[in-house]
């Protein structure tokens, strides 16, 4: 069989590639093919293994060196070939594309810029559109071969580590994109294998290799596990959305991404996961009651945190609607739960013998508590106290902040550290807020204090001073009142 | 207790860093490794390297240096009294986690922030210390995001921002009274002072590099920050108007919102409503028309309904279209550009394909089909050659003819 690869049958020229993203090739090829005047429905574009490559097996080499001479000459006098920046770059990127037209329509759009040199311009025109498409999709192919490439480490014979992936690009990629590995990883040693061939970067020199298989490239690395770990957790159960994660991250990249199998439990994982945390936290939706009387109500029923399931009862606050003063404990003690009544054990006796030698009248106060229910332990068939935990102080604010609304008072005394965190949401060292208002979101005031058991508690000398302290705080909050 | 692995510290430390909604690795100065010792660069346009199934994506290894921390935000998972896992990284083991990952290609570097340990200052410090061991040590070349704590001090905050490409110190919340009730340790007097003076560093350094070409670049991405919708009441009107004050007082190069979102062991003062994943994409949708489309704050407030918050059921463009009839429609082959891109359907791409096309032909319907995304969306807005939209424009129930179809539901 003869070898004609420029067939010059009729006039009609078939042009054979030597390789797929050969552009520079194409544009040497091109350029001489205007300057002759020769249409683009009288040429053909052929590349290595494609349609009408009848000669492929005969050598490209031997067979290109031949067919230049079966090339029409350009006159010598012709003029220069023209072409817009814009339709180059776009060219450079759309020869690259897998469909097998592409550099007919590049050459038909060439042939149309000779006469049309603004023609890129024209958006509306199918071909040019056609041409920005393949770009843009080529543009994307490479995209993700920027985000999806996986490094695996190998340790080679001289024991260095080497770095290898297995990647599967829809466009002829991988030559263009070398470069910005380089870029990246100038100083290490890497190889991307991919069925359109394989690039090699020994920390020096570029070298290109033939297609490879999936076989040879290595098959783990101990730091996919670590990254799993991570992909798995940065993930936010609360917001699940596949489809805006499945139009970047299509599945056809998959197979090659170590992350990707933890997809489907995620996902799955993800609705159950989100009840629990509502669960756990957050309560369902619910009005803020608008009066004492619906608090009363509601703590009753409130079963927010565990405190309440201990078959306690719930102790509402008690005092006038508008009451000037609050003054809000801790939690109702054992004889607080029996009577149904805040503030009326031995912390109570104390508080109330202090409050009148303070001369603040707690019928006129409003008094409740920061945790509406009994916590305690039994001990033998004593019921001892015990402190609330924040989280139970912060979900029982739901009642105070409500009791605040409804009353308004002026001004809040909070008895020890957590009836302030109660109010201010927050925690607050006692020594150091004591002894001077701290003003609130709606107008009031608060004042801090020690909690009434807590002079109980101490001994001696420590008591006469703090019970001091705690009288001179009362004294200060009275002479705020009679400043009002 | 058992020290915990290194695995087990990534899962809560990662874990605890998802609520910050910033990942993106974008608009750094260039910069590659070649006749470096190290790996990395960046190249302008950011990489997301995978997507997580909450359509997030992953570009740098988000994670914090510890979750412990002195302070007591309602609305923040490693607040002091949340009843959650607490971890610890050293400075080293953060740099071998991104230099492992980065050499692998799974990141474009690294996004680190941390609770407050200690004090502020030595939090800042640490974090500081990660960024200089990868920068000096390395020669790192990826992108760093470091969060900076505003309590902490200037030269520390400075130093950061020598190191990282971008700084970002969070707003937390649109309103002052919230962020007093909703973060008690925080102050917002504070966070816009720090912001001021990153964004005077920022400047400062750029006209330095005018004029010497190795002056030290100072975060050449910018500052960032991120609002939490949704945890106090403020409406979306109050959201744009912080936005665009930040945007315009500080030289931000994003403001980032996140839909506050239930967290385990959440405090008792947050909202039990959550507030709608789409309010947050109306809010970046009402940041673009900000940004890209000419739209002024106020603007953007028009298009809001009665209670100040933008429908959830259309976008913002088409809810102010709606409203401002009069302005339309517009006619393809004559309108200003800064016309056109009012224009519901037609974005900056189409806006520029339109005005190149109309060049060189006269519009019609048909070819403004080939320009956009969707005619149908575009047509009652619009006049070409061969289409004016004499009754769509009119009529009253527009709205319900372009809102997005209300899916049905199936028989149970």
């Amino acid at each position: 069989m003869r070898v004609m690869p420029y067939a010059a049958i009729g006039a009609h020229y078939a042009i054979h590639l030597p390789a797929p993203d050969d552009f520079a090739f194409w544009r040497e090829r091109a350029r001489g093919l205007v300057q002759c005047d020769i249409p683009p429905d009288r040429v053909s574009w052929i590349e290595p293994g494609g349609i009408g490559d009848l000669f492929a097996s005969e050598g490209r080499e031997t067979s290109l060196a031949r067919s230049d001479k079966r090339l029409p000459v350009p006159p010598a006098d012709a003029p220069p070939v023209r072409a817009s920046q814009h339709f180059l770059t776009l060219a450079r990127r759309a020869a690259l594309h897998s469909d097998p037209a592409r550099f007919r329509l590049l050459y038909q759009t060439l042939w149309r810029l000779q006469s049309n040199p603004r023609l890129m311009e024209d958006k509306a025109d199918a071909q040019v559109r056609r041409i920005e498409e393949l770009a843009k999709s080529v543009r994307r192919d490479a995209h993700k071969m920027h985000a999806f490439v996986r490094f695996r480490e190998v340790t080679e014979e001289d024991g260095t580590p080497h770095f290898v992936a297995w990647f599967e690009p829809d466009h002829h990629i991988v030559r263009a994109e070398a470069a910005f590995f380089m870029r990246r990883f100038a100083n290490m040693r890497w190889s991307i294998l991919t069925p359109r061939g394989s690039v090699h970067w020994d920390g020096e020199t570029m070298r290109e290799g033939p297609p490879a298989r999936i076989e040879d490239a290595p098959g783990g690395d101990p730091v996919e596990d670590l990254w799993r770990s991570y992909y798995a957790s940065i993930f936010n159960p609360a917001r699940l959305k596949v489809s805006a994660m499945l139009s970047e991250m299509p599945k056809k990249y998959w197979k090659n991404l170590p992350e990707a199998a933890l997809i489907p439990q995620l996902i799955a994982g993800a609705q159950a996961r989100e009840a629990a945390m509502v669960k756990a936290g957050a309560r369902e939706e619910r009005v803020r009651p608008a009066s004492l009387a619906e608090v009363t109500q509601g703590i009753a029923a409130c079963r927010d945190c565990l405190i309440a399931d201990c078959g306690t009862r719930a102790v509402a606050g008690e005092g006038p609607e508008r009451a000037a003063l609050m003054i809000v404990g801790e939690q109702p003690g054992d004889q607080e739960d029996l009577a149904g009544r805040p503030f009326v054990g031995p912390a109570g006796q104390v508080l109330d013998d202090h409050l009148a030698r303070a001369g603040i009248l707690r019928s006129a106060a409003y008094v409740t508590n920061a945790v509406k229910h009994f916590k305690f332990t039994w001990k033998g068939k004593l019921r001892l106290h015990q402190s609330p935990t924040a989280k139970e102080i912060d979900t029982c604010r739901w009642w105070l902040e409500a009791e605040r609304a409804a009353v308004r008072p002026r001004i809040v005394l909070a008895l020890g550290a957590s009836a302030a965190r109660g109010i201010l949401g927050r925690t607050v060292s006692v020594n150091q807020v004591r002894g001077r208002p701290i003003p609130l979101d709606d107008g009031a005031e608060l004042w801090v204090t020690v909690h009434p058991s807590y002079l109980l508690r101490l001994d001696g000398a420590a008591r006469d001073e703090q019970t001091a302290r705690f009288a001179a705080d009362l004294a200060l909050v009275r002479e705020r009142q009679a400043a009002d | 207790m058992s020290v915990p692995t290194l695995r087990q510290k990534l899962e809560i430390l990662a874990d605890a860093a998802k609520y910050d909604a910033s990942c993106a690795s974008s608009g750094t100065a260039k910069k590659n490794s070649l006749g470096g010792k190290g790996v990395g660069s960046t190249e302008g346009m950011g990489i997301c390297h995978a997507y997580a199934p909450d359509g997030r994506c992953i570009s740098l290894l988000k994670i914090l240096l510890t979750n412990h921390c002195i302070f007591d935000c309602h609305y923040c998972i490693n607040r002091k009294s949340s009843n959650v896992a607490r971890a610890r990284f050293t400075p080293q083991e953060v740099v071998d986690l991104t230099l492992n990952f980065y050499r692998r290609n799974y990141i474009e570097g690294l996004f680190l922030s941390s609770g407050i340990v200690r004090s502020a200052n030595h939090t800042m410090e640490q974090l500081v210390e990660v960024a200089r061991i990868l920068r000096e040590e390395h020669d790192f070349r990826g992108y760093i995001h470091l969060k900076t704590i505003p309590e902490a001090d200037a030269e520390i905050i400075h130093l950061a921002g020598l190191y990282a490409d971008r700084v970002s110190i969070n707003v937390e919340l649109p309103t002052d009274a919230g962020l007093t009730r909703l973060a008690p340790d925080k102050n917002a007097g504070q966070i816009e002072g720090a912001m001021g003076r990153t964004k005077a560093r920022i400047i400062e350094a750029k006209d330095e590099r005018k004029r010497f070409r190795h002056a030290p670049r100072f975060a050449p991405a910018g500052q960032s920050t991120q609002m939490i919708v949704g945890a106090d009441d403020a409406n979306d009107t109050a959201i744009i108007g912080k936005a665009s004050r930040l945007y315009g007082a500080f030289g931000l190069r994003r403001v980032y919102y996140s839909a506050f979102s239930p967290i385990p062991d959440a405090s008792a003062v947050l909202p039990l409503k959550r507030p709608p994943l789409l309010r947050e994409h109306r809010l970046y949708q009402s940041d673009w028309l900000m940004r890209f489309y000419g739209f002024a704050p106020g603007e953007v407030a028009d298009a809001a309904e009665a209670d100040g918050n933008l429908p959830l059921d259309i976008d913002p463009k088409l809810a102010w279209a709606l409203k401002f009839r009069e302005s339309f429609p517009v006619d393809v082959n004559r309108a200003a550009k800064e016309q056109l891109l009012r224009v519901p359907g037609l974005g900056t791409t189409a806006v520029a394909r339109i005005i190149a096309a109309r060049r060189h032909r006269t519009l019609r319907l048909d070819d403004v089909a080939q320009l956009t995304a969707s005619i149908a969306k575009v047509r009652p807005f619009i006049c070409a050659l061969d289409w004016r939209p004499t009754l769509l424009t009119d009529r009253a129930d527009l709205r319900r003819l372009l809102a997005p179809k209300q899916e049905q539901l199936e028989l149970f």
